[in-house]
């Protein structure tokens, strides 16, 4: 197990090599020299005599390679520069992002299991009838469904129209009242593709042969389904878990900006509108990390759910 | 010769099944259905997707005959500006796509093709993209290229082109063993000709799949960039823009929230439909039940 880890985790440094690199360069996608672009802010362009003394700072003078053997060096440290707009650490608004959109998720994610379980057990139970095709008709919409405009409906019937729940904002630090508007939006897309996969998986686990024998020996349906079947079915949703991850950082760009969320999503987008770029190359790298992180994790938590996958096994 | 007739076997039974799938067929005559309201957008459209007529303005649907479905803020007619955005998703959509196949299946075929040090490094490159949540990285691309459809696309087909390298990639593992490669291969044909030749046509299905559940993702992403201010710029009517600038008065005319969302919702049901109905087809590991 142990001789697994390591193995993936060496895996992953060239990908985290390659995302060090990506991350750096961006600021050399953006329009003109990247001192003079570091240097404007909303009021306009620096002048000369500044943005020299900025790039001699910053060591953008230096060829390209140094230039990121500094910055990596840095960011090894946990210095991911300042961000222009505020002055502070940008690691240190990317650390507050971060708590708000963790919160999010995790509440996205309890909804979202919470719906696609029973509605995937039921509807493998009942293959082929209404109630399954009504699931899987809704699983498609909710597969197909633009996050932002399910976010905007959902503001408008239960803050416009209801007036139940505030239609934006995080409240006294995230409170429940704000945050389940956004959290059902984020949740609702991924009980959709977890909706299937969890029918899916309990429609191969009932096939089994074990199950059979369950029957045979006079088991009842109840105890057959929620622990012979039930069981086997859920390891695949596990590593659902992850990619539902994946899911939910995307979402949360499109629904912290929606709602007012002061997550890492609408922190990514103030920071492009507003060009104060070492603050989007730190939250690209942060959102990186997090990612190719608990992907690892899903991976070895999926190993150790399921025995019959051998360590060795892996690629 | 052989190679030929298979071909066309694979084609016509393709056709059989899809005709026989319920939900595949809804897709491809919804997709089909848009893609004709598109192209005819300039004749079925009522007024100019993009005239201002500001004594018109946030006129409700069904109210007067000259605008079906309301105005917006301006004074637009918004069926005009649906039929035209239709034509814009499904631009941004085919070239995406398009592009993103040709990048990616040329590079899995050959990574899959020459192996070793070639292989590691274009498998590498996929896992370093697919290690940043798509969206993410694609925000970020375009706001740094600046505003524009043409952003949002380059950013696209830097997240897209992954999937059709992996796919390729993993057919081509497994037919460069098969006979009838080693047989051209004996017979002395070059490289680059049992590439495109013999393997290219062999994995065609599996591209297709991916291909049409691509589509699907493509558009609502190009969507959701264009409704954070990123892609489409005003005039341009585009569903995603056309959201974002219709939320501000979502209380006084909530159907230009509702409508852009749900033309967005029904051209990618549509393609995930096809899709999803095309993946359980042409699925080898599907037992086929004759």
């Amino acid at each position: 197990m142990i001789d697994y880890v390591l193995k993936r985790m060496i895996q992953l440094i060239p990908a985290l090599l390659i995302v060090s690199v990506v991350s750096f360069s961006i600021i050399y996608f953006a329009p003109g020299d990247p001192a003079e672009t570091l240097c404007t802010g909303p009021d306009g362009t620096a002048n000369p005599k500044s943005v020299e003394a900025f790039r001699t700072k910053m060591g953008l003078d230096k060829p390209l390679y140094t230039q990121y053997l500094i910055w990596l060096n840095n960011v090894l440290h946990g210095d991911l520069g300042y961000s222009y707009q505020s002055g502070s650490p940008v690691f240190n608004h990317i650390k507050r992002a971060f708590g708000a959109t963790f919160k999010l998720s995790v509440v996205s994610l309890i909804i979202s299991l919470a719906i696609s379980i029973p509605l995937g057990i039921i509807s493998a139970i009942k293959q082929n009838s209404p109630v399954d095709v009504a699931c899987m008709v809704g699983a498609s919409l909710g597969v197909s469904m633009p996050n932002f405009w399910l976010g905007l409906l959902l503001m408008l019937l239960f803050g416009v129209y209801l007036g139940w729940l505030p239609v934006a904002g995080y409240g006294d630090g995230g409170d429940l009242e704000h945050i389940l508007l956004p959290a059902i939006t984020l949740g609702t897309g991924s009980a959709a593709i977890t909706a299937r996969l969890m029918r899916s998986s309990m429609l191969e686990a009932l096939g089994q042969d074990y199950i059979q024998t369950a029957r045979a020996k006079g088991v009842s349906e109840r105890i057959v389904i929620s622990k012979h079947a039930l069981k086997n079915a859920l390891i695949p949703v596990v590593t659902m878990i992850g990619l539902n991850f994946g899911y939910l950082l995307n979402g949360s760009i499109v629904v912290e900006t929606i709602f007012g969320w002061p997550g890492i999503g609408r922190l990514t987008i103030d920071s492009i509108n507003m060009r104060d770029y070492m603050m989007v190359q730190g939250c690209i790298m942060f959102v990186a990390i997090l990612f190719v992180v608990i992907n690892l994790l899903v991976d070895i938590s999926y190993r150790y759910i399921d025995p019959r996958i051998r360590y060795d096994a892996a690629r | 010769m052989m190679q030929h007739d298979k071909h066309d076997s694979w084609v016509t039974n393709t056709v059989a099944r899809v005709r026989e799938s319920r939900s595949a067929m809804l897709g491809l005559a919804t997709v089909v259905s848009l893609v004709l309201l598109a192209i005819f957008a300039p004749q079925l459209s009522p007024n100019d997707p993009t005239e201002v007529c500001l004594g018109d303005r946030l006129i409700s649907p069904f109210k007067e005959s000259k605008y079906p479905l309301g105005t917006d803020h301006l004074g637009r007619c918004v069926l005009s500006r649906l039929l035209y955005g239709a034509r814009v998703s499904l631009a941004v959509g085919i070239t995406v796509v398009g592009v993103s196949t040709a990048i990616g299946v040329a590079l899995g075929v050959v990574s899959g093709y020459y192996g070793g040090i070639l292989d590691s490094a274009i498998m590498r490159l996929v896992d370093a993209t697919l290690s940043f949540p798509s969206i993410f990285l694609a925000v970020v691309i375009a706001g740094m290229l600046g505003r524009g459809l043409a952003s949002v696309m380059i950013a696209l087909v830097a997240v897209e082109w992954t999937s059709y390298a992996r796919v390729s990639r993993g057919s081509v593992l497994s037919l460069k063993e098969k006979e009838f490669v080693e047989s051209a291969r004996s017979l002395g044909a070059r490289d680059s000709h049992i590439m495109t030749r013999h393997i290219l046509p062999n994995i065609i299905a599996p591209v297709i799949v991916v291909a049409t559940i691509g589509m699907a993702y493509v558009i609502l992403a190009a969507a959701a960039l264009s409704f954070l201010g990123f892609g489409a710029q005003p005039p341009t009517p585009e569903w995603g823009a056309m959201l974002n600038a219709g939320r501000v008065y979502m209380r006084t005319a909530p159907y230009l929230t509702i409508l852009p969302g749900f033309a967005i919702m029904l051209l990618v049901l549509a393609f995930n439909l096809l899709g999803d109905g095309l993946r359980d087809i042409l699925d080898p590991r599907r037992v086929v039940v004759e």
